[in-house]
């Protein structure tokens, strides 16, 4: 299933599979977001924005904003 | 040799400096940019090499202001900086990404030696790395593993060192870098770097795959709590506050009577004259002005830089960020209104991990609107002079209740004035937050130590020449004056001393005031009475605001000095006394509540500080801002205290 990285669940895994084109792109890549990563969101800050992202072994926080940038597959099996 | 230092940001690469350079280091700044420069050095067989510390990053291709050097500094050969070997740590527990950077590193040609650092961690996480496997990937690079944390590998690394600086190889054939924006160059470059990565990662790392891929850790699950987290932020900046105010004030106190017994001492001791003059009253006095704020710089970073040892800091951004960012700030923008309290100094400094123009911006511009420490001997005064003793409720003290209240003034315009430059300022790209949440670990005490003395020296260094130079100024324009109204001035207070029988020293202390009125500074206040008048200010607060330029709380020194009260002497106590019995030509009161409330006011907005603006000069290189900054502060200062004395009179 298709969707942004914005709006995958709490413990859920996706697979990144484009960035839209704009000026964080270069930056998203080089933190290792390339297409075909396995990325799963492991948690939200208290107002729901900021996200954390569990990149190949590390955490990287992401802005709703810049995350709503990601188009991913979403996993159909999910981790707790 | 020349040795540059790099790696992704919490990869323990300080403590990798540290490790091989102890406390051999010196902290300045890169030439012709602000970017702060570490350098150590260190002996090995006899041979003397530097070592310089760049700032983390993930790629050569720079995002924030810290990070340009690193791009300029090592593609240009003719750069003052540019190294004859270079040092990358790389975080064994995360090689895929800390490899993009040492890809790009070793393309450029130099003599490169890669640290395998965290390997407990690795450990713990169940990878191992196979380094021979992983050496056949960069063969004219050399590998050692170590655990900087913990010290293990400091002789790995240093014969290591050594070794390359004997064989001391040629420089490879480089690949030439993209231009630092062509941004589809280096979007390329970063897909196929990537590509290659992966498969020396799938050579060279074994995994043992766990349960669990991908999960929270219990500390998370705590610290980003939508309750919790910020009880525990919240408990924390109390702690740290109260150590700030209520335990720095013994060594301050000390600091402070230290300097003025030492400057009396010497003036007795010394020839009178200019010169005798110029140390007791200009210099020692200036130099106390700076040391005083030491204590609590020193305390405020042992904090900070433990709570950033720990991994904590970043989660502070974390749930910040989104409370932050209506205000035209960013999660980072915590820190540095942090260190405001103590000093806005290092908290300009610490704006520069701030990746966005406007938001770094932002904070570096509303940052000296929070209290610093140089405005509370301010406040005591005039909090003792005009609010009585009385209890609120029962519990609340009332002085105590204003004193919180001009804190939260201050933290309160921070923010507003935050909103509005938002509106105002327009950037050019869009602000990001893209921050790595590394994992939780103990603090490493050496890593507390220096970063405390380092910041400490940077404030004593920066602050101390600016607020040193103005205090010698103030002096001057406080001794000389036009000489005829002077010597008249003079003798008319000793004349005056002597019809009233004053002792020798009340005598001293009125020829002081005499000679101050009729000083060029006395001429300074006089000159802009019209214009504090409306905010309940006569000539003597004048002169005090003036000399407050040099710090904030020169106000008391030179209060002193107008109403001829002896430094040494319970100074607050018969200078309240005297401020109180303080009459206009008509009869009334000078230091009413209308006027000390203005005054309190005058003191939370005003940007009196020459330091702190000298560093935002310096940091924005430019006197546009530091203008900017003293305009809207003092537009904030002079209205908020005409409001006030007129609402309260």
């Amino acid at each position: 299933m298709s969707a942004k990285l914005s709006d995958i669940k709490n413990g859920n895994c996706a697979t990144v599979t484009s960035i839209e084109d704009s000026s964080i792109r270069l930056k998203l890549m080089e933190m290792g977001l390339l297409p075909g990563r396995e990325v799963t969101v492991l948690f939200r800050a208290p107002l729901g924005d900021p996200m954390a992202i569990d990149v190949d072994g590390y955490t990287l926080s992401l802005r709703l904003d810049e995350a709503s940038m990601i188009q991913v597959e979403e996993h159909t099996f999910a981790f707790a | 040799m020349k040795i540059a230092l790099l790696g992704n940001p919490n990869t323990g690469k300080s403590s990798v400096f540290n490790l091989v350079t102890g406390l051999r280091q010196q902290v300045g700044n890169f030439p012709g940019i602000t970017v702060e420069k570490k350098t150590g050095t260190l002996q090995i067989e006899g041979n003397t090499h530097t070592l310089i510390d760049f700032p983390g990053t993930y790629s050569l291709y720079p995002r924030s202001k810290d990070e340009q050097v690193v791009y300029s500094v090592l593609s240009d050969n003719q750069a003052e900086d540019y190294p004859d070997l270079v040092i990358v740590v790389v975080d064994q527990s995360n090689l895929e990404r800390n490899l993009f950077l040492f890809s790009q590193i070793y393309d450029l040609g130099l003599p490169t030696l890669m640290v395998l650092n965290m390997t407990d961690l690795a450990i713990r996480n169940g990878i191992a790395v196979d380094v021979e496997q992983l050496h056949t990937f960069f063969p004219a690079a050399q590998i050692v593993s170590t655990n900087a944390r913990v010290g293990m590998g400091k002789e790995r690394l240093m014969t290591a060192i050594a070794e390359i600086a004997k064989a001391n190889p040629e420089k490879r054939n480089p690949i030439p870098l993209c231009q630092v924006d062509d941004v589809s160059c280096q979007e390329q470059e970063a897909e196929v770097r990537y590509t290659f990565i992966k498969q020396i990662i799938a050579l060279s790392l074994s995994k043992i795959e766990k349960e669990k891929k991908a999960s929270v850790s219990k500390l998370d699950r705590v610290f980003v709590h939508p309750v919790f987290g910020y009880i525990i932020f919240a408990a924390i900046l109390f702690i740290v506050f109260q150590f700030i105010f209520a335990f720095a004030a013994i060594p301050m106190d000390f600091i402070d009577t230290g300097f003025a017994e030492f400057g009396n001492w010497l003036s007795y001791s010394l020839p009178t004259g200019v010169f005798s003059d110029l140390i007791c009253q200009g210099i020692i006095p200036g130099i106390g002005g700076v040391l005083v704020f030491v204590p609590q710089i020193a305390l405020l970073f042992f904090f900070i830089s433990i709570l950033e040892e720990t991994g904590y800091l970043s989660r502070v951004v974390f749930i910040m960020d989104r409370l932050m960012r209506p205000l035209g700030l960013n999660g980072k923008s915590v820190v540095p209104l942090m260190s405001s309290v103590a000093c806005a100094i290092p908290g300009v400094m610490a704006t520069r991990t701030i990746a966005d123009w406007k938001e770094r911006m932002i904070t570096s511009l509303v940052a000296p609107l929070m209290s610093c420490s140089a405005r509370i001997p301010v406040y005591t005064l005039l909090i003792a002079l005009v609010i009585p003793k009385t209890t609120i409720l029962g519990v609340f003290n009332m002085q105590g209740l204003v004193l919180f209240g001009l804190y939260s003034l201050g933290l309160v315009s921070a923010l507003l004035v935050a909103a509005i430059l938002k509106l105002i300022l327009t950037s050019r790209d869009k602000g990001f937050l893209m921050l790595e949440l590394p994992s939780f670990k103990s603090p490493r005490w050496g890593n507390v130590g220096i970063t405390v003395w380092e910041k400490v020296k940077v404030f004593i260094l920066d602050a101390g020449k600016v607020i040193l130079a103005i205090s010698i100024l103030l002096w001057a324009l406080a001794t000389y004056g036009p000489s005829e109204t002077m010597r008249n001035n003079i003798a008319k207070a000793k004349k005056e001393s002597k019809e009233l029988c004053l002792s020798e020293e009340e005598t001293n202390q009125s020829i002081a005031s005499a000679k101050m009125e009729s000083s060029y500074i006395g001429h300074l206040g006089h000159f802009i009475e019209p214009a504090i008048r409306p905010l309940g200010y006569d000539w003597k607060i004048g002169i005090s605001l003036i000399t407050s330029f040099a710090a904030r709380e020169v106000f008391v020194g030179s209060l002193s000095t107008i109403y001829a009260v002896n430094e040494t002497d319970d100074v607050n106590k018969r200078l309240i006394d005297k401020m109180r019995a303080e009459r206009r030509a008509d009869g009334t009161k000078v230091y009413t509540l209308a006027a000390g409330a203005s005054l309190m006011v005058f003191y939370v907005f005003a940007m009196q500080c020459m330091a702190t603006l000298a560093v935002v000069k310096r940091e924005t290189n430019s006197w546009k801002w530091p203008l900017i900054q003293i305009g809207f502060m003092g537009a904030l200062a002079y209205f908020g205290a005409m409001i006030t004395f007129y609402t309260l009179s």
